[in-house]
């Protein structure tokens, strides 16, 4: 799997880019986290990859093949779990299956292995409005993984939860990207939640928004959550921080 | 579980007043609080707050109520206007022509239920409504579905719906009878002429209701739009469709009668203007009470049908 983004720009009204010139790379299995004040424009580059919206200039290409519209090889997941309120939670992981039209009993064993793999096995039979928040993520991220997704785009995923829930949905995303073979597109205001998490951290800037930084996270692929008061961890969560910031003061200076 | 704690005040000061719910002595209590706390909110750089009675209990508008009370007062809002019915027929203060008692209004029931007419008057009026509200929904629901879904239809169609919508139904018995004689056809027809918009109307709003970001999620999924029509929009917005017919329902059922009112050979309306012909104001008002029942039965029946199919949003 290879994304490309191709000198990609997105304006909502004429002559007022969101987002402009991004020439990204993403490559097989990578995990991106993509960090930017609020308004800079991350949903919006997500929303395009989905292929949710057309850009204005520019194009993706997933696989040499340009996106022009959503399709179950993009999974996307937002901020509140979007479920299907009426459909159980193991009918809710099955949905994208139904539209693949797979048999009944390869889709009812794929949906149970996901359920085994988010750790809702149990809950296989309830119906959402049952579910704490960090459950329902957890539905949310196992029905776009149902369709083995070639690339996983999270729009802030665990932003409305406490920090204890927080910090077990990030080891748990960590698991999910080890176990199963996806790339990750994670957009978070969490600075450091995206150096916890991302093996790469693009750092967007305002107005319009383009790629301000492009940094590889070189710590140890395996990071427990201790591993955030490393030196190194903080060090490159300062780093992060006084661009996000350095970007917002200058978006504010200019309007 | 009501009870919301007062968040007026220092702790101290809530913990200290326990006696605070007496209203009898509220007043001087207010007073003397306030009185005490001048002083020391000089003092003490000020507490704008302080005057506010301690240990208030506050209570949510919408509080529940017990199963218990619940049934009490459902019972009183039937048995207190009976009671008044029989106590206004009772005293002799209006003539019985125009206000007959309960029992005889009873028995004016029983009378006509025991002659056969009210049953065969009964089943033509239910036949009516449902042929008519099964037609206005089977045009209504698609319609309304596609209006919500798609921005398009919306624009073509909603100014003129929107519009036929306040042309009064009944206004069109007279053309609907030109049109299709006093037969059964003019009164379903005016009865879906009186239902059919207002239930599109209602049936687009539910669809436009469904979220953005569930249709979004559900094209990622690998759903097109049809897919997403008939296993998205759909079951989302089916409570709020069964709502809205609930509510045409009433208006359906009002229809009806009014249709038989003016014209036709059976039916309760019908019966009603039979009665009226003689001056049996007791019959009237027993026919309209079985309509008020049959309308509450109406009503009860859409209402477990939500309650089922709606569990999910309860
Ligand atoms: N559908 C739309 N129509 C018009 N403008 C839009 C639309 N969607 C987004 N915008 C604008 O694009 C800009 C970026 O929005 P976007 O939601 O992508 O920001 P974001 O980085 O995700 O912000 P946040 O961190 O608050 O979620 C904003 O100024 C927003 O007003
Ligand atoms: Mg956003």
């Amino acid at each position: 799997m290879t994304l490309r983004l191709e000198n990609l720009g997105k304006e909502f009204a004429a002559g007022r880019p969101v987002l402009a010139d991004l020439d990204v790379t993403i490559a097989s299995g990578e995990f991106v986290c993509v960090v930017g004040a609020s308004g800079s424009g991350k949903s919006t580059l997500l929303s395009l990859i989905a292929g949710l919206i057309p850009p204005t200039t520019g194009r993706i290409l997933l696989d040499g093949e340009e996106v022009t519209g959503p399709g179950p090889e993009r999974g996307l997941v937002f901020q509140t779990a979007s479920l299907y309120p009426w459909r159980s939670v193991a009918r809710n992981v099955a949905f994208g299956l139904e539209a693949l039209r797979l048999p009944r009993a390869r889709r009812q064993e794929r949906v149970g292995r996901l359920l085994e793999e988010v750790g809702l096995a149990h809950l296989a039979g309830a119906l959402p409005g049952r579910l704490s928040g960090g459950q329902q993520q957890r539905v949310a991220i196992a029905r776009a993984l149902a369709c083995s997704p070639r690339v996983l785009l999270l729009d802030e995923p665990f932003g409305a939860l406490d920090v204890q829930t927080k910090e077990d949905m990030q080891l748990f995303i960590r698991q999910v990207w080890q176990d199963v073979p996806t790339t990750v597109i994670m957009v978070t205001h969490d600075v450091e939640e995206a150096v916890f998490l991302g093996r790469r951290v693009l750092v967007l800037s305002c107005d319009p928004g383009r790629i301000a930084r492009d940094l590889a996270v070189d710590l140890p692929a395996e990071r427990a959550l201790t591993e955030k008061r490393s030196p190194e961890f903080l060090a490159m969560r300062a780093e992060v921080e006084d661009l996000v910031r350095a970007e917002h003061r200058a978006h504010q200076a200019r309007v | 579980m009501t009870g919301v704690p007062a968040r007026a005040g220092a702790p101290t000061r809530q913990a200290a007043d326990p006696g605070a719910h007496a209203d009898v002595d509220a007043g001087a209590h207010v007073n003397a609080d306030r009185g005490a706390h001048v002083s020391a909110d000089v003092s003490a750089g000020g507490r704008p707050w302080s005057g506010v009675r301690p240990g208030r209990r506050i209570r949510l508008l919408n509080s529940g109520v017990s199963a218990r009370v619940a049934w009490v007062l459902r019972a009183l809002s039937v048995l207190v206007p009976l009671a008044a019915w029989q106590a206004l027929s009772a005293s002799g203060l209006v003539n019985p022509t125009f206000l007959p008692s309960p029992a005889a209004v009873w028995a004016a029931g029983n009378a006509m239920a025991a002659s056969g007419d009210l049953w065969s008057d009964l089943a033509a009026s239910l036949g009516r409504i449902g042929l008519g509200f099964a037609l206005a929904v089977l045009i209504s629901v698609p319609l309304g579905f596609t209006m919500g879904a798609l921005p398009w239809a919306q624009a073509l169609l909603e100014p003129m719906i929107g519009l036929l919508r306040y042309l009064p139904a009944s206004a069109f018995i007279p053309l609907l009878i030109i049109w299709l004689g006093i037969g059964e056809a003019s009164k379903v027809a005016l009865l879906v002429l009186g239902v059919v918009f207002f239930n599109t109307l209602m049936t687009a709003d539910v669809v436009r209701q469904v979220p953005r970001r569930l249709l979004e999620v559900s094209a990622t999924l690998g759903a097109g739009r049809l897919r997403v029509a008939s296993r998205v929009v759909f079951p989302y917005a089916l409570p709020g469709m069964i709502d809205a017919m609930r509510v045409n329902a009433a208006a359906a059922w009002n229809f009806v009668v009014v249709a038989e009112l003016i014209a036709a050979t059976s039916g309760l309306g019908y019966r009603i203007t039979r009665a009226q012909r003689f001056l049996q104001t007791d019959r009237i008002f027993a026919i309209l009470v079985l309509i008020g029942l049959i309308g509450l039965a109406i009503d009860v029946l859409l209402r477990l049908l939500r309650t089922r199919i709606g569990r999910w949003a309860g």
